[in-house]
């Protein structure tokens, strides 16, 4: 993608953002400024970053990039945002400083979704065409290993000691657990149909696995690899088949996981103890994937059909704002600082 | 690209030298179902065990998977624009087998496909004996009804699954039924109450129904007359298409006389094998929108869907195939997965377990049409979300918003529990 390209568009939806989100925000106080961090969404069908200043809650910038922008993490130092480019088969860096995609990673074909390792380097990335899950070494631009998997890889976690690699495949419905020593399977776990997500508690105890098609959230013990448990959700006046859970976030402290729950519109928090549903908090259509501020006051929301964001107040559960950004927003990414 | 008619490519192939037709075999290793007990099995979240990541057929337990197809000679018809692929349904059957299989390294179980196409006056049941004799008991059929029939009641009684790939017709899943058919195709009063629920939404209450003169399209022309009884339409006009089958020439002259002197809202037409539905457009008397067997389609699969994962096993097919995955790939692909979630969940080869999983209420397929598709206990039909597509863009996916059903929504398409007239014996 052309820098001069990007500065051509960048006037016209500026404008259209402010309007789109003007009057908004006057009316919003938000219980907490400490921090101001940035949030990145990607638009999958308008190839373009939305960023957002999260004491401002308003988008401050939107940026042209590859094709098919879906799944975006921040590099360890912060100063990268890597962005799967699905159609254009690739992962971009994007220098957040000068809001430039710098270089690209050789990711294999439609990478979807990634993870990082904690130490900061590799990169793990599921190439949903190819049942394949790329490890990708970031400072070297090259490919370390692929590893094959089951039918559409997709979801990505890893474990807070680095160890254990999980990936989840949507047609073969397992979570492949991966020793990132050998880059190899060495055991596998059936889940409820087309699993999207996977996220380790930050005390590496536990594995959560959402299954979308399957309408339930696993909880595993990550270290026996055996279930603890399976999430149903009910939400009354809502069809079951609409309740199909994709991405999910875990606090730090493993208190409270918050669940998007799709086309059901809804988000729901989960007790990180007993596993019960606490509550269902509406926002905006097809909502899809989550992200804390580092400070986890705030959960952001991209939902994909209403082209928008919802901002969770985590302490009082409540949906505080809707931010208007591109069409199909996808990912969400937020800055540490 | 070759595009396919989506309406009229289901039991009807063009016709092949029986000389090339033959066995695809995937994999040497013979059968070894081992017998489990399904109960103990059914813990469908257990863990299983763990191994490395190649495991080799040798050393899997082997799934055999039939597929049989009929030859049905193709009626002379006007367009030669859409020529049906020489392995459609075949090609959706291959790439199951090989999703099968990637889930099957995991789980050290092995799938392959044997095929037999049998000429539009050959003999099915001896294509079926010499493949159950051969030890496979998951049969895909694509063959007309009556075949289906004769093959579904030679095997009662014998460990063997059935899944139609192919015939729509309604008394299949009604007076017609059979215990060891399940029914991937949707019926034909699933396509024309999928049609129905979307011209309701739109509130195109007055439909002007064509009927061509084949008795395939008088099955179609019927489950439209139920259908807009059902959903609050009213049919017009109906008119018979007896113009012949080449309307080419002659279609600017016919049509507008044709559809003169009614007073409607939407032309619909019943032409299943393509004789004369693509003509009526834009040449109806007063400008109205052609939808049924042309214009707007009811269908499961079609290469305009990319929702729900679907541009995932589109690009699959497209890849593998050159080509775009139709109506009836989709059909065997998934009779094939289910055969694979039924092996995986059960984490057993054995027929009893595998069959028995797939009829049980745990049941579950992905097929990428944005809910879980499962069967109707009472006659076999697998439910699913139909698409309603144009020729370039997919316009809705039934059923539509405000039809409520106390069980699936699934359920308001097609023929429901209290009306159906199958009994399993």
């Amino acid at each position: 993608m052309s820098p001069s390209f990007q500065e051509e568009e960048e006037g016209d939806m500026k404008t259209a953002i402010s309007i789109l989100t003007a009057g908004l925000v006057a009316s919003f106080g938000l219980a907490s400024s400490a921090s101001a961090y940035t949030v990145y969404i990607s638009n999958e069908k308008d190839n373009t970053i939305s960023i957002i200043d999260s004491t401002t809650l308003e988008v401050t910038d939107t940026i042209a990039v590859g094709q098919r922008p879906r799944g975006i993490l921040l590099t360890n130092d912060g100063k990268y945002l890597l962005i799967c480019a699905s159609d254009d088969d690739t992962v971009q860096v994007f220098d957040v400083e000068t809001k430039q995609v710098v270089r690209e990673l050789p990711s294999g074909p439609d990478p979807e979704l990634f993870v990082l390792h904690p130490s900061g380097n590799p990169l793990y990335i599921a190439n949903e065409d190819d049942n394949l899950v790329t490890v990708v070494d970031i400072v070297d631009n090259k490919v370390l290993a692929e590893i094959p998997v089951g039918v559409e890889p997709e979801g990505m976690g890893i474990s807070p000691d680095g160890k254990v690699l999980v990936n989840t495949s949507e047609t073969t419905n397992m979570a492949h657990f991966i020793d990132t020593e050998t880059n190899e399977i060495f055991d596998n776990l059936l889940v409820d149909s087309r699993p999207r997500f996977a996220e380790f508690n930050k005390d590496g105890e536990k594995l959560w696995v959402t299954s979308e098609i399957g309408g339930t959230v696993a909880v595993i013990d990550a270290k026996t690899r055996k279930m603890i448990t399976k999430i149903s959700f009910e939400i009354p006046g809502v069809q079951p088949e609409a309740i199909q859970p994709v991405g999910l976030r875990v606090t730090k402290d493993g208190s409270r996981a918050f669940v998007a729950l799709g086309p059901s519109n809804r988000v729901a928090v989960i007790n990180g103890e007993t596993h019960e549903v606490e509550k269902y908090l509406l926002v905006g259509q097809r909502v899809w994937q989550l992200a804390f501020t580092p400070d986890e006051k705030m959960l952001f929301t991209s939902n994909g059909v209403s082209n928008d964001i919802s901002v969770i107040d985590t302490e009082k559960l409540r949906v505080i704002k809707s931010i208007g950004v591109g069409r199909f927003p996808w990912g969400v990414a937020i800055s540490q600082e | 690209m070759i595009s396919i008619t989506n309406f009229a490519n289901n039991a009807i192939r063009m016709s092949v030298d029986p000389a090339e037709s033959g066995s695809i075999s995937l994999s040497k290793a013979r059968a070894r179902a081992l017998p489990a007990t399904f109960s103990a099995l059914l813990g469908f979240l257990a863990l299983i065990t763990p191994m490395a990541a190649e495991t080799t057929a040798a050393d899997s337990e082997e799934v055999p998977v039939a597929y049989i197809s009929q030859i049905v000679e193709r009626p002379p018809k006007l367009s030669n624009l859409d020529i049906p692929p020489e392995d459609e349904g075949l090609a959706g059957g291959l790439l199951s087998i090989k999703d099968n299989n990637t889930t099957g390294r995991f789980m050290k179980q092995a799938y392959r496909l044997e095929h037999r196409e049998v000429p539009a006056d050959g003999d099915v049941l001896a294509a079926f004996d010499a493949l159950h004799a051969e030890g496979l008991q998951h049969f895909v059929l694509n063959v007309p009804a009556d075949a289906l029939l004769q093959i579904a009641d030679h095997a009662k009684g014998k460990d063997v699954l059935l899944f139609n790939a192919g015939a729509r017709d309604d008394r299949l899943r009604g007076a017609d039924c059979r215990a060891n058919v399940l029914h991937i195709t949707p019926s034909r009063a699933m396509l024309a109450d999928a049609l129905a629920q979307f011209l309701a939404w739109k509130r195109w209450r007055n439909w002007f129904l064509v009927v061509g003169r084949r008795d395939s399209d008088a099955r179609f022309a019927e489950a439209i007359r139920r259908s807009a009884k059902r959903f609050g339409a009213k049919i017009v006009a109906e008119k018979a298409w007896d113009y012949g089958p080449d309307a080419r020439r002659t279609a600017q002259s016919e049509v507008p006389a044709f559809t003169q002197d009614a007073n409607y809202d939407v032309l619909v037409v019943a032409d299943e094998i393509g004789e004369f539905g693509e003509y009526l457009a834009y040449r109806t008397w007063d400008p109205r929108p052609i939808v049924g067997t042309q214009g707007l389609t009811p269908t499961t699969w079609h290469r305009t869907h990319e929702q729900w994962g679907a541009a995932q096993l589109q690009s699959r097919f497209l890849k593998t195939n050159g080509r775009y995955m139709t109506p009836l790939d989709y059909h065997v692909w998934a009779a094939i997965r289910a055969v694979g979630e039924g092996a995986t969940r059960t984490q057993s080869t054995a027929f009893g377990d595998i069959s028995g999983y797939i009829r049980s209420r745990e049941f579950e397929l992905a097929g990428f049409k944005g809910q879980k598709l499962t069967f109707r206990e009472w006659n076999g039909q697998l439910r699913q979300p139909i698409l309603l597509s144009a020729a370039r863009a997919l316009v809705s996916t039934s059923p539509q918003e405000g039809f409520l059903h106390e069980r699936s929504l699934l359920d308001t398409m097609g023929l429901d529990e209290p009306e159906s007239e199958c009994r399993f014996e």
